[in-house]
């Protein structure tokens, strides 16, 4: 038992190392963005901001795909270890996309005018949020471990298939929202300044999400493991 | 499996039209979610034609997520879903049966909506009404289907009422914005190749969900 209790301490101690040094890389991206790249000509400082906004996007997207295909595979596997996963990843893919709503609106508005507009992405992405805010109420909803994997999968597969008709909706809809600039068929159109830190600030924030997953695994191996040895 | 499903369905149209408190009191509150819209708007700014599609549609939506919480609530008592899944019936046509009870359940309550946004509103359906009705059944076919898979979960919560819009509503916005899209542009009596995008959004939401969710419903009763 002790040495259970063991392996998840050191799972949380490894993931702590990593989010220690994503932390340490975010500070780099920050004097990056402050320092290496130019100042947008027509957004000025506000653009800034965007080497927060489109990453923690980025990671938002990520966990919540993430918790689909864990949702995926827990139906065939049945393993508990992916289900743990699958709400590890929901919680961070909460936190990012928290943070992917707070600096939206502080950049939209000096640029739009309005901290909010009722623009299909914004919405769709607000509505992403409510739903993994919604995965997370249903998880504590229910008591019956087996159950509560099962449920959940099914919901971060449903989640998973909705996102391709939000981006569907996105170029249907009239939208504010700055089209692609890095994904789309022809070259980016940025400065390779703005482009370096860009990937750069993507790759930190995908290493703050690993970080954040294996220290929030380490711990609910250890309260899981509590909850089994207070039942014993 | 589709004589099994239409049992299964049978079964749950027969209980509610013996005791019709769901569907009457779904009905008495699309009527009641209508009147507050009416008071809620002023007269002077916003005409009734403008606003007529987004009342339509977010009544469709309160009105079906109330019509789906009795699906599976119904199952509860005495553990009856148990004896259906007991049965010599696939779990598709279990699903399939419960599916299209619930679609009849919506489809009424929405078939009551209609009329009732024309008399409040004072819409003018005219050449519009065929264009509404297709849109209405391919925004319902798919989220009655999400709707009956997520109905079969919640019941095992104890907020069950509140569980399903929680976990619902976030799926019915694409085919709601599609659908309320398409209202207005029929209203207005615009061409139909500019709504032609979203009737492809919702068949192809339907086509999605609808098998998505037959392919999941075993591994939400199979214990």
């Amino acid at each position: 038992m002790s040495a259970d209790f063991a392996a998840a301490r050191s799972i949380i101690r490894r993931g702590a190392w990593v989010t220690g040094l994503a932390l340490a890389g975010l500070a780099g991206v920050y004097v990056m963005a402050l320092q290496y790249t130019p100042i947008e000509a027509r957004q000025g400082l506000a653009q800034k901001i965007f080497y927060i906004h489109a990453p923690a996007a980025w990671s938002a997207l990520l966990s919540f795909s993430l918790v689909g295909l864990a949702g995926g595979l827990y139906l065939l596997l049945k393993d508990p270890r992916v289900d743990r996963f699958a709400a590890c990843s929901a919680e961070v893919g909460v936190a990012f996309s928290a943070v992917m709503l707070t600096t939206g609106p502080i950049w939209g508005k000096p640029i739009w005018g309005t901290w909010w507009t009722w623009d299909s992405r914004l919405t769709l992405t607000l509505f992403l949020f409510l739903l993994f805010v919604g995965y997370l109420v249903l998880r504590a909803a229910l008591h019956d471990r087996e159950e509560r994997a099962r449920f959940s999968a099914v919901v971060g597969i449903m989640g998973l298939v909705l996102v391709p008709f939000i981006h569907l909706s996105v170029y249907l809809f009239r939208t504010l929202h700055p089209r692609p600039i890095l994904m789309k068929p022809s070259a980016p159109s940025m400065p390779p300044e703005m482009l370096r830190t860009l990937l750069t600030s993507f790759g930190i924030a995908t290493l703050l999400f690993i970080g954040f997953v294996t220290m929030r695994y380490g711990i609910a191996l250890a309260h899981d493991l509590a909850e089994a040895h207070a039942d014993d | 499996m589709l004589r099994l499903a239409a049992a299964v369905a049978a079964k749950d149209i027969r209980l509610e039209l013996r005791s019709k408190t769901a569907l009457l009191s779904a009905l008495v509150f699309v009527a009641l979610v209508l009147v507050v819209f009416n008071f809620a708007r002023d007269p002077t700014s916003v005409t009734a034609a403008d606003l007529a599609p987004s009342v339509l549609w977010v009544t469709f939506a309160f009105g079906g997520t109330v019509a789906l919480t009795r699906s599976f609530t119904i199952e509860r008592e005495h553990s009856a879903l148990d004896g259906m899944l007991l049965a010599p019936v696939s779990r598709s046509s279990i699903f399939l049966g419960k599916y299209l009870a619930n679609l009849a359940f919506v489809g009424l309550v929405e078939a009551v909506t209609l009329p009732l946004v024309v008399l409040f509103f004072n819409v003018d359906l005219g050449h519009a009404l065929a264009g509404i009705i297709l849109v209405a059944v391919l925004a319902t076919l798919g989220f009655v289907a999400i709707g009956t898979i997520f109905s079969a979960m919640v019941v095992k919560t104890r907020f069950a009422e509140l569980m399903l819009p929680v976990l619902l509503l976030p799926f019915m916005v694409p085919p709601l914005m599609a659908a309320a899209q398409a209202t207005t542009r029929l209203l207005g009596g615009r061409p139909l190749s500019e709504l032609l995008g979203w009737l492809r959004l919702l068949g192809l939401y339907d086509i999605v969900f609808v098998s998505l969710s037959l392919l999941v419903f075993p591994a939400v009763v199979d214990e």
